[in-house]
């Protein structure tokens, strides 16, 4: 024991604490129980360790020991490659697939996630060490919140309005209000999409937003998460069952397809309402220089 | 270059519209031509799409 003993396992106690309320199993289904959580948790206490570690390290004049904290920056980058190439694999396996643009969100937040734990175990170490327990607890606690803030980005429902619309078909084409879908040839299964699929017209509420929610990525996830809470009337070899989402060219609007196997629309509202919005997905078309030199 | 999608069988109630590469399936009547079409989809993984009511084709995507 000497003196900075203690406030080292504070700062790792509140950086792997931190780590824990980050991890969620929700409607991303991932990480799963067990050991999913298990390598996530370990990851979170070396970082809560480096954390930590730093600030004696800097008190001690030892400045050479802070350049550790690039081999944890480079650690880190590893844990999304590992969590990329995890879910690229099975997402061959998925019945609706993830899609790149989402694994790669899924993949950043993970590494993004590790590094602001190193941000609450070195807040905590170092307010222990400056002042005393009760002041790192509250720094540690505004970290804690700093994170949650930080974690949760916008979802699909504060850029768009979602409206229900029902599929109907105009020949062999399928149709969600004016949006062309796909043909589907069949009589059997056009009854079979009526029966059981739902529209969904996702309506722009500004300029930036038109190409967000027409990434394909973007789309993907929608689609994946509402198949993933709702169950998804489909099967291997029945590739004529598959949700699709389909833009409007002339308005931007998004018409949403799904089969469900709870049909039920105020939940569907409200999931493709809480799909997050993927950050290689946004774009700002408003803050582009030289396209409102042109406007004005 | 990965072809994507491929036209996989041709369907016909009308021989005369049809010609070319993919195996042509030649039907007496609608009647037939669906229940052939709903058997090839299942068998071969793609999806039947009706160019008009004489005429499908099952395309892999």
């Amino acid at each position: 024991m000497n003196e900075y003993t203690m406030p080292i396992v504070f700062g790792v106690v509140v950086g792997t604490i931190a780590r824990m309320i980050m991890l969620r199993t929700d409607y991303r289904q991932y990480p799963t129980y067990l050991h999913g959580k298990i390598i996530h948790v370990a990851l979170g206490f070396i970082a809560a360790s480096l954390g930590a570690v730093a600030v004696p390290a800097i008190m001690e004049m030892n400045f050479t020991a802070v350049t550790f904290l690039t081999v944890a920056a480079t650690q880190f980058r590893e844990v999304r490659n590992m969590e990329r190439n995890t879910l690229s694999e099975i997402d061959d396996y998925e019945l609706v697939s993830r899609g790149k643009a989402y694994i790669e969100g899924i993949a950043i937040s993970f590494e993004s996630r590790n590094y602001l734990v190193i941000l609450t175990a070195f807040v905590g170490t170092l307010f222990y060490l400056i002042w005393n327990v009760y002041i790192a607890f509250v720094g540690a606690i505004i970290c804690l919140i700093i994170s949650k803030v930080l974690q949760s980005g916008s979802t699909i429902k504060d850029l768009v309005e979602i409206e229900y619309s029902p599929p109907h078909f105009d020949g062999a084409g399928l149709y969600v209000d004016n949006i062309y879908i796909m043909n589907i040839g069949l009589p059997e299964r056009q009854e079979e999409i009526l029966k059981y699929g739902m529209g969904f017209v996702l309506t722009p509420k500004n300029i930036n937003v038109v190409n967000t929610i027409a990434h394909l990525g973007q789309r993907q996830a929608i689609l994946h998460d509402v198949s993933v809470s709702l169950g998804v009337f489909r099967d291997s070899g029945t590739p004529a069952l598959v949700p699709l989402i389909k833009r409007d060219l002339d308005d931007g609007r998004i018409g949403v397809f799904i089969l469900p196997q709870i049909r039920d629309r105020e939940k569907a509202i409200n999931i493709i309402g809480a799909v997050p919005v993927l950050e290689t997905a946004i774009r700002m078309p408003s803050k582009s220089n030289s396209r409102n030199r042109e406007v004005n | 270059m990965v072809i994507e999608k491929a036209v996989l069988a041709i369907i016909t109630t009308n021989r005369e519209t049809v010609s070319g590469g993919a195996p042509i399936f030649i039907c007496k009547d609608f009647d037939e031509l669906q229940k052939t079409a709903a058997n090839l989809e299942a068998i071969i993984d793609g999806i039947a799409h009706a160019l008009s009511d004489e005429l499908f084709i099952i395309v892999k995507h």
